[in-house]
């Protein structure tokens, strides 16, 4: 037997795609999709990795691979998914050359999401197959039969996963890379190049494609049954698998690999043969649906929820009514995430607050200005919507209204699909300021590399493109960088900006402060000096608390040396004591 | 034997994830199968953390659930109180006596709980160590964590040589001595 070793899901996916051959990926970081291409670097001398601005780039970049006859891979979370579904639902008309796979994330319980959609769904509508996994050892091998099949049947194929398989590890047996020989590339218009004649040719060829799929679905080693007591019969797939094994050992179960399309015979033969059938599965009733509409009794979203993440224990309290002697968890104070001790996003909350102006927001870690103590943000929808947000406020209401609205947008959420909204407002004579808080990387996620900072994602020097000369080039005429911690030119640039008749670009460049891995200085608070006014605690630094007389107390551990506190302090109270490296 | 269950829990940017990979390197150099579930993206940033280890003969669910945790590694008092109800009835509780104010207790919203560890020695087995001042007299307040894992050491079931070897292999080669002698204070305490 080869060796064993430990992988986090996503660390599985990226050696199993390394082992099915592919010689393409490209991908937009997006919790919790994002370590599969991080984890893909390690194979860089075997196969190209790259991040795309956008999930729509990465799939389209992955389509072209395929066509060109080798196996390619996009990756991305749920809500990149829909990014990704204009190229989706078309390249489900087109199939593909080399094996095609679109690793998808979902996120129940929404650890790291702005929503909860379940890509089965999208995959449905798509008409795209899916197939799931359950852990570590099986993200590593059913993406070789995704791979198999899209290239057996002609289909492109969604990889769904969840967070918990995508951040769990497990055990991982090792194989050697299969060497895959190019397909070749063969010029079909009538499967290429999806106009409306060829299209119409096309729909109906999938649709055959599809149920030959969902026939030999049937048979595919990656649904299994396990038959146990017949009392009880249990269908499930992927991580809801794990806990139908920890609280119903007993029960006959089947296990989808593959869950979209369905295998039809083998459901119903294994519903026969049980008393009792339940559909246990996160997110929306896809298998339970398509079961009962074949007349099948089956249990489901009756008794489980259609939110978050199941476990075992939910499953022995619905299903066998266990009442389990659970103590009550204890009434302790909420922790939410909060942006970091120096991060420079709270720097420029502080002043927008002091402004008393409004923004629209959008996704990355700068939304978390939304909540006290900044509670600067108004709005979060999706990537790059606070700059067509701010617009159409101002179409709605005129320029005077928007007077204290900027946009605030991070520096790799505005080359995703941001900079296409801030043509908008150029082209559409708006007159609202974007401010783009440049820290030098893809922050939430985990600092990933982006078209602007210099670097590939293998680390590789590269080409930075130029956001201030970006935003002049779409048309801007008022582009001005500011330090995000130069508090007195932030306010008057933003003070001048938002009076401007004209669109405007405010740009605060400092890095990530987690990306300066260099001792930082160190601030300490003089209690003989403090006089107790709170100025310094108002942007909510997690590294400052209030000692029990009111004095301020600088955590040493946490503090990395910013500054923002001493900035605000007119006492003096507030003393740099150790000189950063 | 009966699968094991650990929780790391404490606070974003504390090392959860180190400590958990740690613990999972050991379980598998012992021959265990194992899984270990793990919070990345935005949740890691100054929020409550918690990270699952378990492992035994054949593992199925990476999560621990309330009333199955043999320990619980608390890296901060609150989290301590937080996740203490995870415990399983003889299930021990290691807690670092040290206290990070969220972010509610900042702005005077809430406020942080008085006495934790005296109500939660009256419900759990606890041992307490003040691990952040343990790790400043060593010149290294970031290898707390290891402290707190030395004394969680004690409670489990590998050698010392196991321990180190896996900490070899887990933490950045330049830190392998200050935190095997971080590890060494708690182990001893």
């Amino acid at each position: 037997m080869s060796e064993k070793v430990i992988m986090l899901g996503n660390e599985a996916i990226a050696r199993g795609a390394y082992e099915a051959g592919i010689k393409v990926s490209s991908a937009y970081p997006g919790t919790p999709s994002t370590e599969i291409s991080e984890y893909m670097v390690q194979y860089k001398d075997t196969f190209y990795e790259e991040w795309a601005p956008n999930e729509k780039v990465a799939a389209e970049v992955a389509v072209g691979a395929s066509i060109a006859g080798v196996r390619a891979m996009a990756c991305m979370k749920h809500v990149g998914l829909n990014v990704a579904s204009d190229p989706l639902y078309s390249v489900s008309y087109m199939g593909v050359n080399g094996g095609l796979v679109l690793t998808v994330a979902d996120d129940p319980g929404l650890y790291s999401s702005q929503n909860e959609q379940d890509t089965r769904m999208v995959a449905r509508a798509a008409q795209i197959p899916v197939i799931e996994p359950s852990d570590s050892a099986e993200a590593k091998e059913f993406i070789k039969a995704a791979f198999e099949l899209s290239e057996k049947f002609d289909r492109p194929f969604i990889y769904r996963i969840t967070t918990r398989l995508a951040h769990s590890q497990g055990l991982v047996e090792l194989c050697d890379r299969e060497e895959i020989e190019d397909k070749p590339y063969v010029k079909d218009i009538r499967k290429n190049v999806m106009m409306p004649g060829n299209a119409k040719l096309r729909h109906v060829e999938i649709e055959k494609r599809n149920k030959e799929l969902a026939e030999a679905a049937n048979t595919l080693s990656i649904n299994t049954v396990e038959m146990n007591d017949t009392k009880m019969g249990v269908i499930t797939s992927g991580i809801p698998y794990q806990y139908v094994k920890e609280a119903l050992p007993q029960a006959s179960v089947l296990k989808l690999g593959m869950v979209n399309p369905l295998p039809r015979k083998m459901i119903e033969e294994f519903a026969a043969k049980v008393d009792t059938l339940y559909v246990v599965e996160e997110l929306d009733p896809v298998i339970e649906e398509q079961v009962k509409s074949w007349g099948i009794k089956v249990i489901g979203k009756e008794i489980f929820t259609v939110q978050g993440e199941y476990s075992a224990n939910m499953l022995r309290k619905a299903i066998l009514k266990e009442d389990l002697d659970i103590k009550s968890p204890a009434d302790a104070p909420k922790r939410p995430p909060i942006l970091c001790p120096g991060c420079p996003h709270r720097s420029v909350y502080h002043v927008l607050k002091k402004l008393k102006m409004h923004a629209a927001g959008d996704i990355g870690c700068y939304t978390l200005g939304a909540v006290a103590p900044l509670s600067v943000v108004d709005t979060t929808m999706c990537m790059g919507s606070s700059i067509s947000t701010l617009h159409g406020m101002e179409k709605a209401k005129g320029k005077e209204y928007i007077k204290n609205w900027v946009a605030v947008i991070g520096d790799s959420t505005f080359l995703h699909t941001g900079v296409n909204s801030l043509m908008n407002m150029v082209y559409n004579n708006a007159t609202g300021t974007v401010m783009i808080l440049d820290n030098s990387t893809t922050g939430m996620t985990g600092h990933q590399d982006h078209a602007a900072t210099g670097k590939t994602l293998q680390g590789d020097p590269t080409y930075a493109i130029d956001i201030p000369k970006l935003c002049r080039a779409i048309g801007v005429n008022h582009v001005t960088e500011v330090n995000a911690f130069d508090l007195e030119t932030l306010e008057k640039t933003i003070k001048e900006e938002v009076a401007r008749d004209e669109a405007s670009v405010i740009i605060t460049k400092s890095p990530c402060v987690l990306l300066d891995k260099s001792k930082k200085p160190l601030y300490i608070a003089h209690e003989d000096k403090c006089k107790k006014c709170g100025m310094c605690m108002k942007p909510g630094c997690p590294a400052m608390t209030k000692n029990a007389d009111g004095t301020i107390h600088i955590d040493d551990t946490m503090c990395t040396g910013c500054g923002l506190c001493e900035s605000l302090c007119k006492f003096d109270a507030i003393e740099l004591v150790k000189a950063g490296e | 034997m009966a699968t094991k269950n650990i929780m790391i829990v404490g606070v974003g940017g504390q090392g959860t994830l180190l400590t958990s990979r740690i613990l999972g390197g050991l379980t598998i150099a012992g021959g265990y199968d194992v899984k270990l579930s793990e919070v990345h993206g935005m949740a890691q940033r100054g929020g409550s953390v918690v990270t699952f280890v378990r492992y035994g003969e054949a593992v199925a669910e990476p999560i621990v659930e309330e009333g199955q945790a043999d320990v619980i590694i608390a890296f901060e008092r609150l989290e301590a109180l937080r996740y203490a109800h995870f415990l399983k009835k003889d299930g021990v509780l290691i807690v670092n006596d040290w206290r990070i104010d969220p972010m509610p207790v900042v702005i005077g919203a809430a406020e942080y709980p008085e006495n934790i560890l005296e109500t939660l020695e009256k419900e759990y087995k606890i041992y307490k160590v003040n691990a952040t001042e343990e790790s400043r007299k060593l010149g290294n307040p970031k290898v707390f964590n290891l402290i707190v894992l030395g004394v969680a050491a004690q409670h489990m079931d590998f050698t010392k040589e196991q321990w180190y070897e896996v900490i070899e292999k887990t933490v950045p080669p330049k830190t392998i001595e200050i935190n095997k002698k971080a590890f060494d204070v708690g182990y001893t305490l």
